[in-house]
């Protein structure tokens, strides 16, 4: 049980086999977590580095709580914004920590491309939480597992991601790994939001909020980003509310059993109502929960075989 | 100092020439006798065979960045005079985004102080505005005077509609062009061209409608104050299209390319090398086969480097941080005959237009002659050397170039200009004994 890859930088050609073990390898752990001790020795000695450049809380959480339930040693280095200006560039910072003999680099940067630049730097593992608006593969990785927990499988599924898509980083990664696994993936949102082009992933796109309910088994409700520069793609909370968030009415409508999801932090009355925020469809916390099996299932997986 | 270059070809299309290995004799670098010679003419000359290689008029990249005064780490006048040598450049048009711009004729006097001695001619284009900020138009008329040969705020469009009309009334009384930077500031954060690259990237995205709104806002205002525009490193196909028919009804329109924006797309930036990136972005094969088009039917009538010098600690950083731009003065030559001859796009005469002849056109400066008492302004060429290039062995003082290790097939032998020849490497003073 080997990954094809000695590391995890995005979703986009980590074949079906790879993904299948993860999530299987997740599913263990999931019954580790669910122990008095939840502790194993499987990374003893071994040393990770949390390197996130980028303020996060949960998914940094997340990846220590996976460290430590793993035994691994874990190191926390938290820089807010780019190396740029910084005086020490960012070659030299990872080379620094390098040099202090880590095993694995976890990485959040607000910069597409950096987990990349990681493996061409240095010899350690790299596992990316999270490139600027490109992916963040355990995000989407823990999303499938808590999908195919619930419905039981993901091959023939219909997804549809919903909101901020061109500024997300949780969307594209979403969209390779559910198509690998077979299910037929589509995005709904203000055309703003929508990145030219998606089509071309074979991704279809729906600008109707009840469409998107009526016609998929699942949401994956992106967090609308108010306090960056998204909020100048859409005219005012109010709108996106009306006509792209989801209320309890509108599931009701439809009538169909549908499974929501959505990352976090969610914005309660924005993409979801607080009806639904806390209803029967949602399966936040569920995410929130796996998120720590799936981490520790590809640091295990990346540090025991590789 | 006589010099004897034999067996050489001759090509000066503007002037109808076209010999095929014959000899050149050089006193003191002046062109004194082309054909046969006699044992006389050839007594005490140093002679080079040179054969298979073409004598051109010497190449002209009109647009460069110096980095001088300002970011002398990057570049200076002296360095960037050697690069265009070594790329096979007699002259050059540097640009105004030094720090201070050029927008005083004691900076572009300067400029032109540093290169005085130099084999390579450089011909400053001064800023269009103040400061390159867009608000109060450069004095045109004292700029003009100290040697501007053309107005740009390069690295940007000039920012509004009333100082670009302003700019050309103005820098029209002196015949002189405005050069253009065409990007819509407003539609112009993001890091890459916007397509399903940049989707699947997750880079900021920068669409072409950006570069085509320039494009179109500046043909209309040349066209309407009579001005004369020139379009700096065309990128995309409507900006092609555009250009194409404002020249079909007379404006006074001109372009150029550089060797990157018809040679790559956006298709490598997978690999995020900050190498990659530049202003206007690398665009999509859609976009290089127009512009190859535009280049086969004259649309487009320079090649230019854009030569942007960037230190390696700025480049080694995030794709989407990174500054644009990367040198090119050294590779403009070998991948012009790589991508345009040898894969038989344009003709040999055609690329002696875009690389030399048009140019110098577009600013007012007289073509290179090759008749016997004039001093010699040559570029020597060897059309089907194949060589690799090597970054280290650039005469820049900047090495961020993707071009590196690529395989190229055509490249600069020598040039003559100014009494001076640079060969292997050396300078040489032809009026020496």
């Amino acid at each position: 049980m080997a990954l094809s890859t000695r590391h995890l930088l995005g979703l986009q050609s980590v074949p079906k086999e790879d993904i299948q073990t993860i999530l299987d390898t997740a599913h263990t752990f999931r019954e580790v977590l669910e122990r008095p001790i939840k502790k194993v020795p499987t990374l003893q000695g071994k040393t990770i580095v949390n390197l996130f450049y980028e303020s996060s809380t949960r998914t940094r959480i997340s990846f220590e709580l996976a460290e430590k339930r793993l035994s691994a040693d874990a190191i926390n280095f938290s820089v807010s914004g780019s190396s740029v200006g910084k005086g020490e560039t960012f070659k030299d910072t990872i080379k620094n920590i390098e040099a202090m003999k880590v095993d694995m680099v976890i990485v959040r940067h607000s910069a597409a491309g950096t987990p990349l630049y990681l493996t061409k730097i240095c010899d350690s593992n790299i596992i990316n939480a999270g490139d600027g608006t490109h992916e963040h593969p355990t995000q989407a990785l823990l999303d499938m597992y808590s999908i195919r927990q619930k419905i039981g499988k993901l091959e023939g599924l219909k997804v549809c991601i919903v909101g901020d898509v061109a500024h997300s980083r949780v969307a594209l990664s979403n969209i390779f790994g559910l198509q690998t696994m077979g299910a037929k993936v589509s995005v709904c949102g203000p055309s703003t939001m929508i990145p030219k082009n998606i089509n071309e992933l074979g991704v279809d796109v729906i600008y109707n909020i009840d469409e998107a309910i009526q016609e998929n088994d699942v949401l994956n409700v992106l967090r609308i980003q108010l306090e960056r520069k998204a909020r100048e793609y859409f005219p005012s909370i109010r709108e996106y509310a009306k006509y792209f968030g989801i209320t309890q009415e509108r599931l009701d409508k439809n009538g169909k059993d549908i499974l929501i999801l959505h990352p976090g932090p969610i914005n309660r009355g924005v993409e979801l109502s607080s009806e639904v925020a806390d209803g029967s469809n949602q399966i936040i916390l569920y995410q929130v929960t796996n998120g720590v099996a799936i981490r520790m299932a590809v640091l295990y997986l990346l540090g025991t075989h590789n | 100092m006589k010099i004897l270059l034999k067996n050489v070809d001759i090509i000066h299309p503007e002037d109808k020439l076209d010999i095929k290995g014959t000899t050149v004799l050089l006193d003191k670098g002046i062109i004194s006798k082309i054909g046969e010679l006699t044992r006389d003419d050839k007594a005490d000359a140093k002679e080079f065979d040179f054969s298979g290689k073409i004598i051109v008029p010497g190449f002209f990249d009109m647009h460069v960045h110096l980095r001088e005064p300002g970011r002398e780490d990057e570049e200076t006048v002296i360095t960037g005079c050697n690069s265009a040598a070594s790329g096979g450049f007699t002259g050059i048009a540097c640009m105004p985004n030094t720090e201070p711009a050029i927008d005083t004729a004691e900076v572009l006097k300067f400029i032109k102080g540093k290169s005085s001695n130099h084999l390579v001619e450089v011909f400053p284009v001064a800023a269009a505005t103040l400061g390159r900020k867009g608000e109060i138009i450069s004095p045109m008329a004292e700029l003009v005077e100290a040697g501007a040969v053309a107005f740009s705020d390069d690295g940007a469009a000039i920012k509004t509609s009333s100082v670009l009309k302003r700019a050309f009334e103005y820098s029209g009384m002196y015949n002189t062009p405005i050069i253009e930077h065409c990007e819509d500031e407003s539609l112009s954060d993001g890091a890459m061209n916007e397509g399903i690259n940049s989707t699947l990237l997750g880079l900021p995205p920068l669409p072409s409608v950006s570069e085509d709104i320039i494009v179109s806002r500046d043909i209309l205002m040349a066209d309407y104050t009579g001005g004369r525009i020139h379009i700096a490193h065309i990128s995309t196909k409507n900006s092609v299209n555009l250009v194409r028919e404002a020249k079909k009804r007379g404006v006074k329109v001109t372009a150029e390319v550089t060797p990157h924006h018809f040679t790559l797309t956006d298709d490598l930036i997978k690999s995020y090398d900050t190498n990659l990136k530049m202003s206007p972005p690398l665009r999509t094969q859609e976009d290089v086969n127009a512009i190859i088009k535009g280049l086969k039917d004259g649309t487009i009538d320079c090649i230019a480097s854009d030569h942007a010098p960037h230190s390696i600690e700025e480049k080694e950083s995030e794709f989407q941080y990174a500054p644009n731009g990367i040198v090119g003065l050294e590779t403009i030559v070998g991948l012009s005959f790589s991508e345009l001859i040898h894969k038989n796009k344009i003709s040999l005469g055609d690329l002696i237009y875009k690389l030399s002849i048009n140019p110098r056109k577009i600013l007012n400066l007289p073509i290179p002659k090759f008749e016997v008492g004039s001093s010699a302004n040559f570029s020597i060429i060897d059309p089907n050397y194949v060589w690799t290039v090597d970054i280290l062995k650039f005469r820049s003082k900047s090495k961020n170039s993707p071009f590196d290790k690529r395989l190229l097939t055509g490249k600069s032998f020598a040039v003559i200009n100014k009494q001076k020849m640079f060969f292997d490497g050396q300078l040489i003073d032809l009026t020496s004994v």
